[in-house]
């Protein structure tokens, strides 16, 4: 049974390990939106409504495969801190705990799964997995939804597939999305131009929390922009076969990079690496692109091997919320940024790669 | 933050040099770090990109939509039984309030799906309870296409046989709507 306390102080889950594709890929995301037939969708919802849809919703997730893998957080009980981590660990959402009464999470203990329950939609179901991992994705949330759909009836119509609180997530109601770390396409002003082309195959381009936030640290998250009259798997396969071409031309990028940058890239790379292991303050936007600079510098072999799922750990452990929930409560600004500093160098200076960082 | 050497371009990269022991840092846009080369790069460029997000495209094709000519469209409409929203209240949100909603203005929704979506006939995953009509419709969908082929070859009597299938599948069809 997943311990609370553990979801909060802990940056262990399952997509921040190195998966398939790693040195560009650091996730993949399958999101599938859902309605109950009968009840107002939860912004239309009265408090009772609200609480049926949570009750119905609860007690489908107690018949997934591997239920007691499971646990239910209700947003109403947690404090403001905590609402922060689970939305920078990317489990839930911003609308989702503006309002928390009658909001609840059904978490994996790997929190590769989890499930928002009254947010725009009453059901959003996330499977997370690191690296390109679509397929893998995409089976485990289609098991996922069958399973709890042997319990629901949901709201769906012929022509118009699941139906959604906003029309723009109607049919599958499913988004597919990848996140991306591409700093050789930005370092080599290439970016701009190979996402734009993505756009105009479909795809949604955004930073790493999701619409309005900028591109920081050279990550950007990549997802499917229509969710009807195409099947999972178009969907799917349109997004991983467009994903591997940006791949590839990162990866191109990334063996130009020295010839165009010559001295000036170790001497980036090195520099980033010496700040995070001396700097005493650091704020949350330097961590990040100095992390992004010490990725690639990684991945070139530049600098000496850290793991990537190091890495990927310190973009969570490095963000406000945790850093104020793992320190018991909230920082001033200069506080948290002498914390960041010292976690991120203890981090990068330990050998193993355990996790905890009390 | 601007440039501090044009004071034109936003600032994207952050640069530091230390000349006899004295350290000096500033924030400048590319073209003006790269005419600094003496410089060392501290954190990157940064890209900025036009903020793309679906709400947004949705507000706006919601705005072009015909209703925004006068009120006609939703101005008469009554509000959705299932949740007591209104048309102007969708225009207004870009959200619908029930699973009923989609049938209280699917007139309305019909256009405004098409151009955010291209087409509107689901293709994907249905759910258990309704795969049952889901072979009805594709039936449904494979006679009607042998009834065209059927009058272009001038086989009358198979069309008038198709005709009398197509009529059963769609009162079937209808029975399961209730
Ligand atoms: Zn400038
Ligand atoms: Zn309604």
């Amino acid at each position: 049974m997943l311990d609370p306390e553990q979801i909060f102080t802990r940056a262990d889950s399952a997509w921040l390990n190195e998966g398939p594709d790693g040195d560009v890929v650091i996730s993949t995301r399958i999101r599938l939106a859902r309605n109950l037939a009968d009840l107002p969708f939860p912004s239309r919802a009265s408090d009772e409504e609200l609480e049926q849809a949570l009750v119905r919703l609860k007690s489908a997730s107690e018949y997934l495969p591997e239920a007691k893998r499971y646990r239910l957080l209700e947003m109403g009980r947690l404090s403001p801190l905590e609402h922060q981590v689970l939305i920078e660990k990317h489990l839930v959402s911003r609308e989702h705990v503006q309002n928390p009464k009658k909001r609840a999470l059904v978490l994996r203990d790997d929190e590769a799964v989890s499930i928002m329950i009254n947010e725009e939609d009453h059901e959003r179901l996330q499977v997370l997995l690191p690296g390109l991992n679509l397929d893998q994705a995409w089976q485990l949330a289609n098991r996922l939804d069958d399973s709890l759909e042997r319990r629901l009836e949901y709201a769906f119509d012929d022509e118009l597939g699941f139906l959604t609180c906003c029309p723009t997530n109607l049919g599958s109601g499913l988004r597919a999305s990848v996140m991306l770390h591409l700093p050789a396409l930005v370092l080599s002003k290439q970016a701009n131009q190979v996402l734009g082309t993505l756009a105009q195959f479909g795809l949604v381009i955004r930073g790493l929390y999701g619409e309005g936030t900028q591109a920081l640290g050279n990550f950007f998250q990549v997802s499917n922009q229509l969710t009807l009259n195409r099947s999972e798997e178009d969907l799917i396969h349109n997004l991983h076969a467009l994903t591997s071409q940006v791949i590839d031309q990162e990866r191109a990028a990334r063996g130009r990079l020295y010839e165009e940058l010559g001295d000036r890239l170790p001497d980036m790379v090195w520099r980033a690496y010496g700040i995070l292991t001396n700097a005493r303050l650091l704020s949350g936007g330097e961590a990040m692109q100095l992390l992004s600079n010490v990725r690639l510098g990684v991945n070139l072999n530049l600098l000496p091997p850290i793991k990537l799922a190091k890495l990927n750990r310190l973009l969570v452990i490095t963000q406000p919320g945790f850093i104020q929930r793992v320190a018991g409560g909230s920082l001033q600004s200069s506080e948290r940024d002498r914390k960041r500093a010292s976690l991120v160098k203890e981090q990068l200076l330990t050998k193993n790669n355990h996790s905890e960082v009390e | 933050m601007l440039c501090e050497s044009c004071n034109k371009n936003p600032a994207t990269v952050f640069v530091r040099r230390t000349v006899n022991g004295v350290t000096t840092e500033a924030h400048l846009c590319e073209e003006c770090a790269k005419e600094r080369s003496e410089w060392n790069i501290v954190v990157g460029p940064t890209l900025s990109f036009p903020d793309f997000s679906l709400g947004n495209l949705f507000a706006s094709l919601l705005e072009q939509h015909p209703a925004s000519a006068g009120v006609s469209i939703g101005g008469g409409m009554e509000p959705c039984s299932g949740c007591g929203l209104t048309y102007a209240d969708f225009r207004q949100q870009g959200r619908l309030g029930c699973a009923r909603c989609y049938t209280t203005f699917r007139e309305p929704l019909q256009p405004l799906i098409r151009r955010l979506q291209g087409d509107v006939q689901h293709v994907g995953k249905v759910p258990r309870r309704h795969k049952g009509r889901a072979r009805l419709r594709h039936n449904l969908d494979a006679l009607r296409r042998r009834l065209k082929e059927a009058i272009a070859r001038e086989a009358f009597e198979e069309a008038a046989q198709l005709r009398d299938q197509i009529k059963l599948a769609e009162d079937k069809l209808k029975e399961g709507q209730q």
